[in-house]
C-alpha cells in the first residue's frame, strides 16, 4: 500500500505549493495521476518515491515511511523495491538494451536468480525490444527506447511502480500492450502502480485518479 | 563494486577514441621524461667507451671537446689543423705510438677519415668484404655507410666539394672503394676511411695531370728547370693504375694538415709524460684525456637533463592538472547521467566508484602506452642514438 498525509512542499523561491491530505493505493491498484503539463505530477511523483524530501508530512511506502530514511537507505529501498519509468526514459546510451534492462539488477544487492533470465525474455518479447537485446539504447527509436525503460523498471520485481507518461511516445496498439502489462504486473505481483498521464484515453483503465491541480496552489 | 568497474568499463571502451586520446597525452608526459633518461644513459653509455679506448689525444689548442667530438666521434667542429710535424717529433720521443688523423672532408655527408694502418688496428677494424686500402684514392667503408649508400667493393665515391663557391678550390676526387667494414655500433660504421695521403689528395696538396714533357701542346713557357703549362693540360681527378705515377706532392710533408693525433703511450709514465710536455701555453697543441672530457661533457649535460627533467616535472604537473579538468568536465557534463542513476537507487559510494574506475581505466592506458612506448625507446636506443651521433 501507498499512503501520503499531510503532504506539504514547496521549491525554495516560489509561489508554487503542493499539499496532500491524504492519498492512499492500496496493493494490486493503480492510480492516475492527471493534469495540464506544469501543474505538479512529476513534482508529486518524485515527492512519493522519495527523489524529493517534503516539508512535511509522510509518505509511506508499506510500511516504510519515507522521510525516516537516510539518503543511502532510501536509495536502497527504491533500488529494490520501486520501479521507475522516467519521462525522458533515462536509458544509458553507451549501453546495451540488455545492459539497461539489468543496471537497477546490477547495482542490487541480490543477483538476479538463473530462472530469471527466462522471465526477462518473456518480458523483452512482451515488449517487443527482444530482437534489439544486443543494440545500443543510442541507437534505439523513441518508442523502442521507452519500452526499454518500462522494462527496466520492471525487471527487479519492485512492490511500487511509478511511471511519467510511460505511453506517450507509443503508437495506440503497443500503448495497450504496455497498459495491458503494467496492470497485469501489479495484478500478478500484488503490487501498486502510480502513472501520470495526459493521455484522457487511458484514465478508464484506473479505478483511482487524482486531479493534481486539486493539490496545488500558486 | 563490480557493477561500478564495469560500467566505467562500458563508457570508456564505447568513448575508445577519447579514452586513447587522453591516455595517450597521459603516457606522453609520462613517458617523455623515462625516454629521456634513456637516451642520454645510452649516448654515455655508447660515447664512454670510445672515450675510454682512447688513451689520449692531440690537436690544436683551443676547445677540448672539439678536438674530442672531432677526432673520436668524427663530428665537423671548427677545428684548426695541426702539422704532420707534431706526429713526427712525438714518434721521435719514443713515449709511445701516434696515429694521425685527418676528419676534414666529407662524401655524401659521411666523414671522410685520412689516417694510417694503425688506425684500423687500435679499433679493432676488420673486412667484412674486400680488400684493405692499397694505394692513393682507395677507400673502405664503414658497414652503415656501404649499407646506406647501397655501396660495395668495386663500387666509387665521390668527396664532397668542401666550399661551392669556391671556383679555384679542389676538385672532388672519385675513390675507389676497396672494401666494407664489420659493423662495430661505433662512429667507424658510419666513416669513409682513406690513406692520409688520399687525404692530403683532397684538399689539393697533391695532384695528377698529363706529362707536360710529353704533350708539347700544353707547354706555356719553359723557365730553366722549369715548364708552365698551359689549361690545356688535363688534371686527373681520379687515381688509376694509368695514372697513378702522374700523382705528386708538393712541398714537406711535415707542414701538411691533420685534425688530430690518438697517442697511446707505452705505459703510465710516459703518458704523464706526454701530459707534462704539452702543459706549456706557448705550444700551439694540447693534449687531452678523452675519458676526462668526456665526464666534463657528461656531468654538463646531466645538470642539463636536470633542468629538462624539472620543467618536464611543471609540463607533467600541468598535463595532470588538465587531465582532472578533463575528468572533472566530462563528469559535469554527464551530470545527468548521474542523476538518473541516483534516482534508480545507485548508491553514492557506488556513482564515486564508477568515476574513480573510469579515471582509473585511463590511468592504467595511459601508463600502460607510457610502458609500451618506453620500452620500444630501450629496445631502439643503441640503433636511434648511433643515428644520432652519425
Amino acid at each position: 500500500m501507498i499512503s501520503i498525509t499531510d503532504l506539504s512542499f514547496a521549491y525554495p523561491g516560489s509561489s508554487f505549493r503542493l499539499q496532500v491530505e491524504s492519498l492512499t493505493v492500496a496493493v494490486g491498484q493503480s492510480l492516475a495521476l492527471l493534469g495540464p503539463s506544469g501543474v505538479g505530477k512529476t513534482t508529486l511523483l518524485r515527492l512519493m518515491t522519495g527523489l524529493l524530501e517534503p516539508n512535511s508530512g509522510e509518505v509511506k511506502l508499506g510500511a516504510v515511511s519515507l522521510s525516516r530514511l537516510n539518503e543511502t537507505d532510501r536509495r536502497a529501498f527504491r533500488l529494490s523495491e520501486v520501479g521507475l519509468v522516467f519521462q525522458d526514459f533515462a536509458l544509458l546510451d553507451y549501453l546495451t538494451v540488455e545492459e539497461n534492462i539489468l543496471l537497477p539488477q546490477r547495482f542490487g544487492k541480490e543477483p538476479l536468480p538463473p530462472a530469471a533470465s527466462q522471465a526477462i525474455r518473456g518480458l523483452a518479447e512482451r515488449l517487443e525490444i527482444d530482437k534489439h537485446w544486443r543494440k545500443l539504447a543510442g541507437q534505439l527509436s523513441q518508442g523502442e527506447r521507452q519500452r526499454v525503460a518500462i522494462a527496466r523498471a520492471l525487471i527487479h520485481r519492485p512492490r511500487y511502480l511509478f511511471a511519467d507518461e510511460p505511453t506517450a511516445s507509443l503508437d495506440a496498439v503497443r500503448r495497450e500492450v504496455v497498459m495491458n502489462l503494467l496492470q497485469d504486473y501489479i495484478q500478478e505481483n500484488e503490487a501498486c502502480l502510480i502513472m501520470v498521464t495526459h493521455d484522457t484515453e487511458l484514465i478508464s483503465r484506473f479505478p483511482v485518479h487524482a486531479k493534481v491541480e486539486d493539490f496545488t496552489s500558486r | 563494486m563490480s557493477a561500478a568497474l564495469y560500467l566505467a568499463w562500458r563508457y570508456v571502451a564505447r568513448h575508445r577514441l577519447q579514452t586513447l586520446l587522453l591516455a595517450g597525452a597521459l603516457a606522453m608526459v609520462i613517458a617523455l621524461p623515462l625516454c629521456l633518461r634513456v637516451l642520454v644513459q645510452t649516448t654515455e653509455l655508447a660515447m664512454r667507451d670510445r672515450a675510454a679506448s682512447t688513451p689520449q689525444l692531440i690537436g690544436a689548442r683551443g676547445s677540448a671537446l672539439d678536438l674530442m667530438l672531432t677526432a673520436l666521434y668524427f663530428k665537423r667542429q671548427p677545428l684548426p689543423p695541426i702539422t704532420m710535424k707534431q706526429v713526427q717529433e712525438l714518434r721521435a720521443t719514443g713515449l709511445g705510438k701516434a696515429i694521425p688523423l685527418d676528419v676534414r672532408f666529407h662524401a655524401q655527408e659521411s666523414p671522410i677519415v685520412g689516417s694510417e694502418m694503425d688506425y684500423f688496428g687500435f679499433r679493432g677494424l676488420h673486412l667484412a668484404s674486400g680488400q684493405m686500402i692499397t694505394r692513393l684514392g682507395d677507400c673502405v667503408l664503414g658497414a652503415r655507410v656501404a649499407q646506406l649508400r647501397g655501396l660495395k667493393p668495386g663500387d666509387a665515391l665521390f668527396s664532397s666539394q668542401e666550399q661551392v663557391f669556391d671556383i679555384a678550390g679542389v676538385y672532388p676526387l672519385k675513390m675507389r672503394i676497396r672494401g666494407v667494414l664489420v659493423a662495430n655500433g661505433t662512429p667507424d660504421d658510419d666513416a669513409i676511411f682513406v690513406d692520409l695521403k688520399t687525404a692530403w689528395l683532397i684538399q689539393g696538396l697533391a695532384h695528377g695531370h698529363d706529362d707536360v714533357a710529353a704533350t708539347k701542346d700544353a707547354v706555356l713557357k719553359t723557365e730553366s728547370s722549369n715548364t708552365v703549362a698551359n689549361a690545356s693540360v688535363r688534371m686527373f681527378n681520379e687515381v688509376t693504375e694509368s695514372n697513378l705515377n702522374g700523382f705528386h706532392f708538393h712541398g714537406d710533408q711535415a707542414a701538411y694538415d691533420i685534425s688530430a693525433v690518438i697517442v697511446i703511450p707505452n705505459n703510465a709514465k710516459a703518458e704523464a709524460l706526454l701530459a707534462g710536455r704539452f702543459l706549456k701555453g706557448s705550444i700551439p697543441v694540447q693534449i687531452i684525456r678523452p675519458s676526462e672530457e668526456f665526464d666534463a661533457l657528461m656531468s654538463t649535460l646531466f645538470q642539463l637533463q636536470s633542468l629538462a627533467l624539472a620543467v618536464m616535472a611543471l609540463t607533467i604537473g600541468a598535463a595532470l592538472a588538465i587531465a582532472a579538468l578533463v575528468f572533472a568536465l566530462s563528469f559535469r557534463l554527464r551530470r545527468l547521467e548521474f542523476a538518473t542513476l541516483a534516482d534508480v537507487g545507485v548508491s553514492p559510494v557506488a556513482l564515486s566508484l564508477t568515476k574513480l574506475f573510469e579515471v582509473l581505466i585511463v590511468g592504467a592506458l595511459g601508463l600502460l602506452i607510457a610502458a609500451g612506448v618506453s620500452l620500444l625507446v630501450q629496445i631502439n636506443a643503441p640503433s636511434w642514438v648511433r643515428w644520432l651521433l652519425a
